[in-house]
């Protein structure tokens, strides 16, 4: 690997924690990340030389407090300090801030900067964006490219974005415990919009947005490193790893969905379902059961059955269940239904997501589902009247084509039992 | 004389290679364990999962798992084993299992494998 390859690599990597920390320093967002600009432009002259700082991340923040008090005083005296090359004994210093710097110090900067990006007031599609871009540092390029809009739109997007959490008051203090424990629910929360943001790319784009997937998953590693303990945080981190581990599977040559049911499994990234149920098993040792662990336990289920008739539907339409009356939705119920279809047959599923017809009247999946519902019940008008629906609702044309095959299939059905009419229908 | 060669780096940074980066130096590094091979040198060659994957179990009176690798820095790494086990809760028992041969106190950490090579043909 070449050196710059290397650093940018390190200084990717270090960020977040710079940010973070140079953040609860200076308390100003704009002032951390031009502190932090400085020290990578100081890395990218001082590392070649002298090599690799033993803790990137503690060299930068040291760097950054350097040159940002430095560019306060310009402000104030117009003199400079010595650059960090005439600092003797940076690496003396770096080891020691590196002890002082404990992980309880940067568990929380690290928790505040993300938390910051949450602000309630901004859409969802804001707050990802402006992770990407401070905590993530992805240009706007990158990040305007992921969301199919012109970079000038995205790069006005962010600056707002940015103006609005810069207003917003953020104590600096250590959080309490259930501050705290608010901040991480609310950050888990972001880092799986970032991870469905990526996941649900088809199309033009659909690359580049995959790319937010790891990038997700980066971030809750990062999160899960510093709060080691936290079932909800395996769990997480869990779900978004057993997820992604399909997504080799789930698009054809053409970019039509394949069905979990029919993907190919040996496509599937075995060492990231590996890791997935790794920290299944040790989130569900701490017996404090939340929503992430469930749809992880869920997906790992999926994970591991080697074949899709192989899938313990009894399980996951328990788990469901549980999922259910923690985290009570109609899209929950939509999901537990699949589950009832599995086990109990079309009928009992039909009749558990028919009080749902109000709530997800506007939802894609809801008639798709239906639909299919009906299909296996050999009612087809119904069918075909909730795939009609489908379409009209699809969200990208890759979903409206999936619908349309279903469509195809009924259409074939009722001409062959038109030209033969004493076969019934065969389902 | 068998050594262990032990890899230590930033799990930041090697998480953080490109697939590509990653599938390079793999490549590379899949030339020297074939030499070895041919020599009749190499023994098993593993590769860890991040240190998130990880669960700690303390030796004590009361033996204490904790999540997470082993951090503490006034002990060192002495020796290892591979288990294959069903789960989590199985892999804990084998080190209980372990900790009450050796009750004399430190830790186990217990981290899954994201790749393993059986040892091949040795002189």
């Amino acid at each position: 690997m070449t050196d710059i390859a290397w650093i940018d690599t390190a200084i990717t990597s270090a960020r977040p924690q710079a940010i973070a920390a140079l953040l609860r320093y200076f308390r100003d967002l704009d002032t951390a990340e031009e502190a932090f600009q400085d020290a990578c432009l100081r890395a990218l002259k001082n590392w070649p030389k002298n090599g690799p700082p033993r803790d990137p991340a503690a060299w930068l923040i040291l760097v950054g407090r350097n040159v940002g008090l430095d560019g306060a005083r310009r402000k104030r005296k117009q003199t400079t300090l010595p650059d960090e090359d005439q600092l003797s004994d940076l690496e003396d210093v770096e080891t020691e801030l590196v002890d002082r710097l404990d992980s309880s110090d940067y568990r929380d900067d690290l928790l505040r900067l993300l938390f910051i990006c949450c602000h309630p007031d901004l859409p969802n599609t804001q707050q990802i964006a402006l992770a990407l871009r401070i905590v993530s540092g992805l240009s706007v390029k990158q990040i305007a490219r992921a969301f199919l809009v012109g970079e000038a739109a995205m790069e006005q997007r962010i600056t707002r974005a940015k103006a609005r959490v810069t207003k917003a008051e953020v104590a600096f203090e250590t959080p309490g415990a259930a501050e705290r424990a608010a901040r991480l629910t609310t950050v888990c929360a972001m880092i799986y919009l970032v991870f469905n943001e990526g996941y649900s790319a088809t199309g033009e784009g659909a690359e580049e947005r995959g790319q937010l997937c790891d990038e997700a998953i980066r971030l809750a590693r990062l999160l899960l490193r510093l709060f080691q303990s936290e079932p909800e945080v395996m769990g997480l981190t869990a779900l978004m790893l057993l997820q992604h581990s399909r997504m080799p599977a789930r698009f054809d040559a053409n970019g039509s969905i394949v069905l979990l049911e029919e993907q190919d499994r040996s496509l599937w990234n075995q060492q990231m379902i590996n890791e997935g149920l790794a920290l299944v098993d040790k989130a569900f040792r701490h017996r404090q059961i939340g929503p992430y662990q469930l749809q992880s336990a869920i997906a790992a289920l999926h994970a591991r059955a080697k074949k899709a008739e192989d899938t313990d539907w009894h399980e996951i339409e328990v788990l469901y269940g549980m999922l259910e009356q923690i985290q009570p939705s109609p899209v929950v119920t939509l999901n537990r239904s699949v589950a009832v279809s599995k086990v109990h047959g079309p009928q009992a599923a039909l009749e558990l997501i028919e009080p749902l017809a109000d709530q997800l009247a506007g939802y894609f999946h809801f008639h798709g589902v239906r639909g299919a519902y009906f299909m296996q019940l050999g009612r087809n008008a119904e069918a075909r009247e909730a795939f009609d629906r489908a379409i009209a609702l699809a969200n990208t044309p890759q979903e409206a084509a999936h619908i349309r095959m279903h469509l195809d299939r009924l259409q074939k059905d009722s001409e062959e039992a038109t030209s033969s009419p004493k076969k019934s229908t065969r389902h | 004389m068998l050594y262990a060669i032990l890899c230590y780096h930033s799990e930041d940074v090697v998480g953080g290679w490109s697939k590509e980066q990653d599938d390079a130096v793999l490549g590379r590094l899949a030339t020297v364990r074939k030499k070895l091979t041919d020599e009749g040198r190499l023994g098993p060659v593993a590769r860890l999962m991040p240190t998130t994957a990880a669960t700690t179990l303390r030796k004590g009176r009361e033996h204490l798992v904790i999540d997470g690798p082993f951090a503490e820095t006034k002990e060192q790494l002495l020796g290892f084993y591979v288990v294959e086990c069903r789960d989590l809760e199985h892999a804990l028992d084998t080190a209980r299992e372990l900790a009450r041969a050796n009750d004399t106190g430190g830790s186990y950490e217990i981290r899954p494998l994201s790749v393993y090579h059986p040892p091949g043909p040795m002189k």
